[in-house]
């Protein structure tokens, strides 16, 4: 059963959590045998950035020790076997441009969306 | 036939955790049996410590007010399955229940993990994720 | 080829991507077997009849079924529905799911 993982928010609670929760939901369902891809649009195709560094959060005497590293968590979703796509339309709308991009992400544009879900069993957006 | 949901908001801050208890409890009367995985703030949900309260503003008594608590909608949503004679499990991810201290919950529901969900799927006729803004 | 239902919650004047939602639903028309698009929450306040949501109008045009949650109109006071959207109760969306249709909530 092929899951395709929509992902449009980002930056949301991932300080507090030290991860994107969805990327993360996602490595754990893989670990757990789902063929989950994901498809990263609307903010979180920023996510695809290289260069993003969370580093320096502190409240009070607390520092944070393991900021986010979303750049971590995609390429471990490739190297894992995960197709990571991003929407072509949403990233030129934000500026990002492949150079920037992080290695193994496939730029898909919107109107290739109806194709795309058709390949899976179930398509989650988050 | 079973469905299974994911819920990740906690109660009281927007619309989906009515329409999501509205459509699982529409599930459970057409005899479906439901699944439900509470990821993240949704593990709130059948917190136990939740305690309604009156209304000074409307000038209503606590009983009068009969202010809703979400695990009081978890426990009837389990009572409902029961009556249909449908299974329902509810299941809260347990590394969410940890870090927001929600361990004392309503006793239809337990502590589980990502991979519960993936199983839950794939025992499903469907899975809908109801995601948070 | 599957059914799509896609789950409209969020007000579709206050998010500008609602256009490209629009857009999806057409582009997964062409291939499915039936599109719909059921508004719930403070999506139906596209549903009321001379709302500039001209997105849905051509959703419904194209053949999307285009429906509205009945007690999410009557909780916002909509009682004159746009002619492209039918109201329905929220249970009508237990069929659905448990058809198979691949179902996507934004």
């Amino acid at each position: 059963m092929r899951v395709l993982q929509i992902i449009e928010p980002a930056y949301r609670a991932t300080l507090e959590e030290q991860d994107d929760t969805v990327l993360w939901f996602t490595r754990a369902i893989r670990a757990a045998g789902a063929p989950a891809d994901v498809l990263l649009c609307g903010t979180a195709v920023n996510y695809s950035v290289r260069g993003q560094d969370a580093e320096g959060l502190r409240v009070g005497r607390w520092t944070q020790r393991h900021p986010p590293a979303i750049e971590h968590e995609i390429s471990k979703l490739i190297e894992g076997g995960a197709r990571v796509a991003a929407l072509a339309e949403d990233l030129a709308e934000r500026g990002i441009h492949t150079e920037s991009m992080l290695p193994g992400i496939e730029v898909l544009s919107r109107k290739s969306l109806g194709g795309l879900c058709a390949q899976y069993d179930r398509v989650w957006k988050w | 036939m079973s469905l299974t949901f994911l819920l990740m908001d906690a109660p009281y801050e927007q619309a989906r955790t009515s329409t999501a208890f509205r459509l699982i409890d529409a599930a459970l009367r057409r005899k479906v049996a439901v699944r439900v995985f509470a990821y993240e703030g949704a593990v709130s949900l059948a917190m136990t410590g939740q305690k309604p309260h009156a209304n000074a503003v409307h000038g209503r008594t606590l009983e009068e007010e009969a202010h809703p608590t979400p695990h009081a909608w978890v426990a009837a949503l389990g009572e409902l399955a029961k009556d249909n004679g449908v299974a329902f499990d509810w299941v809260n991810c347990g590394l969410c229940v940890d870090e927001r201290g929600a361990n004392e919950v309503v006793p239809c529901s337990r502590r589980g993990s990502p991979a519960d969900f993936w199983k839950m799927n794939l025992e499903s006729a469907n899975t809908l994720v109801i995601p948070t803004r | 080829m599957s059914k799509y239902l896609l789950i409209e919650s969020r007000d579709p004047f206050e998010a500008k991507c609602f256009s490209q939602r629009c857009e999806l639903a057409l582009t997964l028309l062409a291939e499915s077997t039936g599109v719909t698009v059921f508004l719930v929450e403070n999506a139906v306040l596209g549903a009321r009849a001379g709302a500039k949501a001209p997105g849905l109008e051509k959703l419904a045009r194209a053949g999307v079924s285009v429906m509205a949650d009945e007690f999410a109109l009557r909780e916002r006071g909509i009682n004159d529905l746009a002619p492209h959207v039918q109201a329905a109760p929220l249970d009508s969306l237990v069929g659905a799911l448990a058809g198979g249709a691949k179902t996507l909530w934004n």
